[in-house]
């Protein structure tokens, strides 16, 4: 069931992400492009993103719990450290080079360009590398 | 050059937004690409691999289902330079990962939430893209 549901959640997402035209590299990277051929549209799909969320986050979060499960999973983390600059920064070398970031990234799998097919399997690699690295660490020693 | 499209990009950014409460709704969750796709790997520490998988597959089949309704193939013009490819895929999903978020988690649920660590995050992202691109465009020359 919750697997059904997550497909229709994240078809919903995907399918945004094409009508936005988020999901197409060349159109993220004019976006990017701010001293050349700047497109500006891709500030209306974060806009209206973040206004649609932050409405609908409200009316929801004031429900005790979601339909499924005991608790909402809010992020907890608050300091601003090292690793949430220097990922950023990282993953912001990498969405400059290709103009993919994971969900664009993921929404190009099934079009099977070799720029894609190169990337989602490089980017799975990085993801597992971060979490080995991240998660292997002793509580103590984070900051 | 690419077309300047307001009016498509407000209404599939609104969808994304949708999509976000949505999954808050259901099972009260962020919806992070890179925190859901990340923990698709091993090790699985909760029960939520299933819902993870269902959102990613539910990714990968959009520009199926708009092809279907539009009948229009879905424009994606992607880099064919592999080796760049493969170490960017690298780059950022490594970086997405140790970040604790990407363009969704912290641009969209983060800034939703009026989160500063997310503000910080996505200040540094974008103006790293912005500066990559004018230097490989613009510097290098491309």
């Amino acid at each position: 069931m919750s697997f059904l549901v997550n497909l229709a959640i994240g078809l919903l997402f995907g399918i945004g992400l094409i009508v936005s035209g988020m999901s197409d590299p060349a159109k993220v990277l004019n976006f990017l492009d701010l001293f050349g051929t700047w497109d500006p549209s891709l500030a209306f799909v974060m806009g209206g993103a973040v206004l649609v969320a932050f409405v609908g986050y409200r009316l929801v979060l004031s429900r005790d719990r979601p339909i499924v499960g005991s608790g909402f999973h809010l992020p907890t983390k608050r300091d601003i450290n090292a690793r949430v600059t220097v990922g950023p920064a990282i993953f912001g070398l990498g969405w400059g080079l290709s103009g993919f970031c994971p969900g664009p990234a993921l929404t190009a799998i099934g079009l099977a360009t070799p720029g894609a097919l190169a990337f989602v399997p490089a980017m799975f690699a990085g993801m597992w590398l971060a979490r080995l690295m991240a998660e292997g660490r002793p509580k103590a020693a984070r900051a | 050059m690419t077309e300047f499209t307001p009016l498509a990009s407000l209404l599939g950014g609104m969808m994304i937004g949708l999509s976000a409460v949505l999954l808050m709704l259901w099972e009260g969750r962020i919806a992070g690409i890179s925190g859901i796709a990340g923990r698709l790997l091993p090790p699985w520490r909760d029960g939520a691999f299933l819902s993870r998988l269902g959102f990613v597959a539910g990714l990968a089949a959009a520009p199926f289902v708009v092809m279907a309704f539009t009948g229009q193939p879905v424009a994606q013009t992607v880099s064919g330079n592999v080796p760049l490819m493969l170490a960017a895929g690298l780059i950022v999903g490594f970086g997405s990962v140790w970040g604790n978020g990407c363009t969704s988690g912290h641009g969209v649920c983060g800034l939703a939430r009026l989160s500063a660590r997310s503000l910080v995050a996505t200040l540094v992202f974008m103006g790293v893209a912005i500066a990559t691109v004018f230097v490989t465009r613009h510097l290098i020359g491309a």
